[in-house]
């Protein structure tokens, strides 16, 4: 990325270091004019990552277009605690229609721009793993090959939370949920089974791919703006930590989120056409279990300790690790 | 200007002139002449700056439209059977919504068994979406439905299904007037939304609603069916004023007058209706018919005050509820509450079945004469039926009824069993 990154190890701490940076390079989140599209008084969960990483990305396409945006919610979460009237807290034109059909319906809201000749209002879609990778996969699909207008926003929690933490395509091995419980000879979510939209995304040749984290909030807002200087279709997959979901403490949405950055598991890259051009490299690699064991949802690996099964995640990170080359290059 | 035409081509014509502004379709016959002609239109530039998207299902055609009418464009498509059931959650999402979006039914039957041909299981399975269903006559009542659907929709905020009857009009060459340019400008208005996607007056579309709201949001779309009855004659007398023909409205009355026999139908089959009609008139048969032409909403009073001199109504539908019997005559007997007029059901045209005007014929004469049982399954094989009942009983891997049935009535190709 172009921005100048905030190196955490001059504090020492967790502290987003805007005050380190020069004013043109602080967050839109640190801007006296943010927008709030995603306004305060919703219903969203303490710690709620999805939350925290849709204000960050609609703030960022709202600088990045002035403010002319649409956005189109899939049904989910993110539509359930911010819509009920008259507490709606969306400050920008937003559409909900189905679960399964978001990436169509902002088509659809593209194809009447085109229509009306209107290159000034740009369309996001966005939704959760379970709306992208699953349900809505099909017209998630249809849109990239179109290359449709459309920015899609992943908010990745890695089940269906909505209703209860159930398994998604994008639920990690072994994880707990409530159709995968930790019992049997094998607890929790199968291994080798579940997608990787990101590449599957990139597969289909799409101007703009890329990977974020609520860890690293600076580089969240520089993909989404980046994105919005592309035309066609976009795709931005979002890693947001569930405390509900992954029985993890509301205070540590951050950290974990952090260490699933920095163990390699949920790696940090951007591809255009289809090829990655740039990765976020892992300054210190730290292993999986510490991730792993800040949530409630992988207790099950470490009583008793399941050393195969952590054995096999931590190849799954150093995989990601080998395949996107986070580590430095030792000279 | 009179044109001998293809029923979907000149459906597409009229779409055209129509202005649509996003059209998205997903190909299933018989719907597939419409949408290809328009997307060869578009491409010509011949509908101005109109998009037409290929998507990858009828799930994403409609979620397509509802995106692009909630942005302020006239949108449209087109389906039949499967793909509209494949877009059953749009369906009832736009309808919820209130989006004016038009969809042209080619009406098919639904499998299983698969089944290509015309009946009208499809429409009559999204009768409760919320959406104005319009069933067309013939191919020139299927041009002028289109031209008013548009209106309608708009002008209620609505969608609106044209339903007409798949190969049997998209598949027939008929003369058919097809409309000028400027008459459907004089009768179509710009598309002026009750709710748009503005980033200058932001609104929130789509919201969560609870208990507390639900009823009333619900209400207020039975309403907009209730305003509907009233503006279907009303835009048909308008259109009537430009076209110099009348076409639509919420039902035809043929030979109704002092009729004490009263066939009702939707769609096509009424042209053999009406030929049943004439010759059991000329017998001395006194009977009418009466072409329903708009099912939802269901024209309760128009319908009672047309056949309130009969003794008896004699529904012909192209649908079963399976368990129960009749859809349009359990509409028609509700209509008549308090009468004592007769209502019977016949169960005609399945899957393509032939309505000929024998079969009518005699059951119109069965029905006076001795009753009809409930429902009245017209020229059903019997045997077939009673074979295959007998063997189910006799085994229990008795196998797929579908394919017993072929080899019983003898499909081509098919073995004896």
């Amino acid at each position: 990325m172009s921005y100048q990154r905030v190196k955490f190890y001059q504090t020492g701490t967790f502290t987003i270091g805007n005050r380190l940076l020069d004013e043109s390079n602080r967050t839109v989140q640190a801007g006296m004019d943010r927008t709030n599209s995603l306004n305060s008084g919703h219903r969203a969960c303490q710690g709620c990552g999805e939350a925290l990483g849709a204000r960050y990305a609609l703030d960022a396409v709202m600088r990045a277009t002035h403010q002319q945006m649409v956005a189109v919610n899939a049904t989910g979460c993110l539509e359930v605690f911010s819509s009920p009237y008259p507490e709606s807290a969306w400050q920008i034109p937003w559409l909900h229609s189905l679960f399964g059909n978001a990436p169509a319906v902002a088509s659809g809201v593209a194809a009447a721009l085109r229509a009306k000749g209107r290159k000034d209002v740009r369309v996001i879609a966005q939704g959760g793993d379970g709306a992208t990778v699953d349900i809505g996969f099909g017209c998630l699909s249809g849109m990239f090959e179109r290359n449709d207008d459309v920015l899609y926003v992943c908010y990745d929690n890695e089940a269906y939370m909505n209703t209860g933490v159930q398994r998604s395509g994008s639920t990690p091995p072994r994880a707990w949920t409530n159709t995968t419980q930790a019992v049997g000879a094998h607890p929790g979510n199968p291994m080798g089974i579940g997608k990787n939209l990101p590449r599957i995304a990139m597969a289909h040749g799409i101007p703009y791919v890329a990977t974020a984290s609520v860890a690293d909030l600076h580089d969240l807002e520089a993909k989404v703006t980046k994105a919005m200087k592309f035309r066609g279709a976009r795709y931005i997959h979002i890693h947001v930590p569930c405390p509900l979901g992954w029985k993890s403490d509301p205070a540590h949405t951050i950290k974990v989120a952090r260490l699933a950055v920095e163990c390699g598991l949920f790696p940090l890259i951007e591809a255009e056409g289809g090829e990655v051009t740039d990765r976020t490299p892992i300054r210190e690699k730290v292993p999986v279990e510490p991730y792993l064991e800040l949530q409630g949802r992988f207790k099950h690996l470490f009583h008793p300790r399941d050393a195969r099964a952590l054995e096999t995640i931590q190849a799954i990170a150093d995989a990601n690790i080998h395949r996107y080359q986070l580590l430095p290059v030792k000279a | 200007m009179k044109h001998h035409i293809e029923g979907s081509q000149a459906v597409a014509h009229a779409v055209a002139l129509c202005r649509p502004e996003v059209m998205a379709c997903y190909p299933i016959s018989p719907q597939t002449h419409i949408v290809e002609t328009l997307s060869r239109k578009v491409k010509a530039g011949e509908i101005g700056n109109s998009q037409f998207l290929n998507v990858e299902s009828e799930f994403g055609a409609l979620s397509v439209l509802i995106g692009a009418s909630a942005m302020g464009a006239r949108t449209y498509t087109a389906t039949t059977s499967q793909g509209l059931l494949f877009m059953a959650e749009a369906v009832y999402n736009a309808g919820g919504l209130g989006l004016p979006i038009v969809m042209t039914i080619a009406n098919r039957a639904l499998g299983a068994p698969i089944n290509i041909w015309n009946d009208h299981s499809d429409s009559m399975s999204m009768r409760d979406a919320g959406w104005i269903q319009l069933f067309a006559q013939d191919n020139q009542e299927a041009v002028d439905l289109h031209i008013q659907a548009f209106r309608l929709a708009e002008e209620l905020s609505c969608p609106v299904m044209v339903c007409m009857d798949g190969y049997i009009l998209t598949h027939a060459y008929e003369v058919v007037d097809l409309p000028t340019q400027e008459q459907v400008d004089a009768y179509v208005p710009a598309f002026e939304p009750v709710q748009v996607l503005d980033p200058q007056d932001p609104v929130s579309i789509g919201a969560m609603v609870g208990p507390e709201a639900f009823a009333e949001v619900r209400y207020l779309a039975h309403d907009k069916h209730l305003r509907a009855v009233e503006a279907i004659p009303r835009l048909s007398r308008a259109f009537e004023d430009i076209f110099q023909r009348r076409s639509g409205g919420l039902l035809k009355a043929y030979h109704t007058n002092e009729a004490e026999t009263v066939l009702l139908a939707l769609g096509s089959v009424n042209g053999t209706i009406k030929d049943a009609v004439d010759d059991l008139r000329k017998e001395g048969w006194p009977v009418g018919s009466l072409a329903l032409c708009a099912f939802r909403p269901f024209p309760s009073h128009a319908l009672r005050q047309a056949v309130q001199d009969a003794k008896r109504i004699i529904v012909f539908e192209k649908d079963l509820a399976v368990g129960k019997g009749g859809i349009v005559s359990s509409d028609v007997k509700m209509a008549l509450r308090g009468l004592p007029t007769i209502v019977d059901t016949v169960i005609a045209g399945l899957g393509g079945r032939p309505i000929p005007k024998a079969s009518v014929i005699d059951t119109v004469k069965q029905a006076c004469l001795e009753g009809l049982e409930e429902p009245h399954f017209l020229d059903l094989n019997w045997d077939a039926i009673n074979r295959e009942l007998t063997r189910q009983q006799a085994q229990r891997r008795s196998g797929p009824t579908a394919e017993n049935i072929l080899r019983e009535i003898g499909a081509p190709g098919a073995s004896p069993i």
